[in-house]
């Protein structure tokens, strides 16, 4: 893009350059397109009573394989197409948008104040209670996310709520981990040596004096994780120990898709995969603007 | 009867197989009297933070307290619970820190600051803690009380900032206030201000004030009593006038030469030779006698007790025995 950008005349580079900043791959400016998928995304989970044209878990079986209205033999009734029970695609997609991000949100904030309060405790305590906490932390780290997450999925069984759960259960170390280390430099600030000498007690200088100091840094993880979450929980939807079936979640989309791609019904994983990469890439774009905004170390003056 | 009086504290940092010990304090005994301030100088490394964190039983993990105790309004610090000594911090003994600039949460309102030990020691609720926040500032002569409580502290200058950090210290009503080195972070002009500013909260409040430097002219401009420490001990302590009048110990004799004059424009600036010890093998003996100009046979081998040298001076030398 840039290479290209050199060779036109400079007004063009200029302009180019003005739509690289508003999509944001810059970090200086407000990331409008990541934000602006993201509010579509919410928007249409907040409403997918409305938006949605059928009942995304009925589908009627003489309407089989209807492909996008755009391609011969689609139809406006279906205007992204019908999978292999003949339920529309599009509502499908729009109900699986709820299902990404209320797991995806909900997810993320459960790690996040695991993550934190673990990581709070260890890093301000010190001792014992760090030690036990940071080996767990480590041992937890050194398992493949993707393949505990199914192992704890088969243990519980499949529904929302528990993936929300697992989700949780699996993520919480990369909270407890930046957290810890950022109450292991605020510990040391004055401010902090000041409560500790006005008499404070241990819990009151966690909550008024730490929390509120680490809460930038575990947004912008949060942020980071959201991306991380929504793939996990497609992957775990995919591989049918996720959200469980007539639920429409893109995870589960994509699996039941995916026989029909040799026989050339693209529609059923492209779009559910283009709803994902779209979510993820912004959740990403977003995440890496706030941590150069947030993150001291890398905020220029 | 002494606001304070520490008989015999000794602290020293255990390594962790517990094969070498530093005697960061030795043997230290000093009291303080309602109202006065006792300057207490020496070396970085000589162990002023120490003792004053020995005071508020704020060690790191690393550092014991070996022996002493430290009696303040009747009890002994040392042998109060750890709750008990939770109410002592900040309500009845109060710590200024060296960063005055930096001691402030940049997240709070300079009035929910002010309030807090108001709130944590007298279980005040936030409307009258924050009252009093706003006649404390007042206290502090900080313009506009009303309008400042509700900033935040990037909005107050360096001096502003100053000024509730020490409004902080006297929030509880306290008796005794440790300043810990608090001008070395500051320029000059600032740090004239924050001694005026110590000195006035001092005389309004009855204030007892322990002030660690190392900076001899401000023990001279603020002190009434000084104690001279050295690898750990306290070498000399007495009236400020008699120890920089007349010195007893030679420790306290070279450091005063250190100071330059602007009179004498010939003098040579003395510096006292050789390095601070190494406190993890001090010298056997007197601790000073590798650098002492004046030493003798027996300063090599045992360690001079204290002799009282005058009304109420007291050194640490054979020659004052």
């Amino acid at each position: 893009m840039n290479g290209s950008a050199a060779n036109a005349s400079p007004s063009r580079a200029a302009a180019l350059t003005l739509a690289w900043r508003y999509a944001s791959f810059r970090s200086e400016g407000f990331p409008v397109l990541p934000v602006l998928i993201i509010v579509v995304f919410v928007l249409t989970a907040l409403f997918a009573n409305v938006l949605a044209p059928h009942n995304p878990e009925v589908g009627t079986l003489g309407d089989r394989f209807h492909p996008p209205a755009w391609q011969d033999g689609g139809t406006g009734e279906h205007l992204l197409g019908t999978d292999h029970l003949g339920r529309d695609v599009l509502s499908r997609l729009i109900f699986g948008a709820r299902v990404s991000l209320v797991v995806g949100f909900m997810a993320v904030i459960f790690a996040g104040i695991l993550g934190t309060v673990l990581g709070i405790l260890s890093g301000y305590l010190g001792g014992w209670v760090d030690q036990v906490i940071m080996r767990i932390t480590d041992a937890w780290l050194a398992l493949p996310a993707l393949t505990f997450a199914i192992f704890l999925a088969a243990i519980v069984g499949p529904s929302a709520m528990n993936i929300v759960i697992i989700l949780a259960a699996v993520y919480w170390t990369r909270y407890a981990r930046v957290v810890r280390g950022e109450v292991l430099s605020l510990k040391e600030r004055e401010f902090v040596r000041l409560a500790i000498v006005a008499g404070c007690s241990k819990r009151t200088i966690m909550r008024r004096h730490i929390l509120p100091n680490v809460l930038n840094s575990t947004i912008v993880l949060a942020t980071l994780m959201l991306g991380v979450v929504i793939v996990t929980e497609a992957s775990l939807s995919f591989l049918g120990v996720g959200v469980p079936p007539p639920q429409p979640a893109w995870g589960l989309m994509l699996a039941d898709g995916k026989k029909g791609l040799m026989a050339g019904y693209w529609w059923l994983t492209v779009l559910p995969g283009t709803c994902i990469m779209l979510l993820v890439l912004a959740a990403n774009l977003l995440g890496d603007w706030l941590r150069v905004k947030l993150d001291p170390q890398l905020r220029q003056l | 009867m002494k606001l304070l009086e520490v008989r015999n504290l000794s602290t020293h940092y255990v390594s962790s197989r517990g094969t070498r010990v530093t005697r960061a304090v030795d043997d230290v005994s000093l009291a303080v009297d309602e109202g006065e301030t006792l300057g207490i100088v020496g070396e970085s490394g000589s162990g002023k933070t120490t003792l004053a964190l020995s005071l508020l039983r704020l060690l790191p993990p690393a550092a014991r307290n070996v022996g002493g105790e430290i009696w303040f309004e009747g009890e002994d610090l040392l042998r109060i619970s750890n709750a008990e000594m939770r109410r002592v911090r900040g309500k009845r003994i109060a710590m200024i820190l060296q960063d005055p600039l930096a001691s402030l949460n940049p997240l709070f309102t300079v009035g929910d600051q002010v309030a807090e030990p108001i709130r944590v020691h007298e279980g005040a609720s936030r409307g009258s803690a924050w009252d009093r926040a706003r006649e404390l500032l007042r206290a502090v002569r900080i313009a506009a009380p009303e309008a400042r409580v509700r900033e935040y502290p990037h909005q107050l200058s360096g001096g502003m900032r100053q000024r509730v950090v020490g409004a902080i210290a006297i929030s509880c009503g306290p008796r005794l206030l440790i300043a810990d080195e608090p001008t070395t972070s500051l320029d000059l002009t600032i740090q004239a201000q924050y001694l005026r500013l110590l000195r006035d909260l001092q005389r309004d409040h009855g204030l007892a004030m322990i002030f660690i430097t190392h900076n001899l002219g401000i023990v001279a401009k603020m002190c009434g009593h000084v104690a001279v420490m050295y690898a750990g001990r306290l070498v000399e302590a007495g009236p400020v006038a008699r120890i920089f009048s007349s010195p007893a110990h030679p420790y306290t004799q070279a450091l005063l030469e250190s100071i330059p004059r602007m009179s004498d424009g010939r003098q040579r600036l003395t510096a006292i030779d050789g390095q601070p010890p190494d406190p993890v093998a001090l010298p056997p003996g007197c601790a000073f006698h590798p650098r002492c100009p004046k030493v003798m046979d027996r300063c090599r081998v045992e360690a001079p007790p204290e002799f009282r040298v005058a009304e109420a001076q007291v050194s640490r030398c054979w020659l004052s025995g």
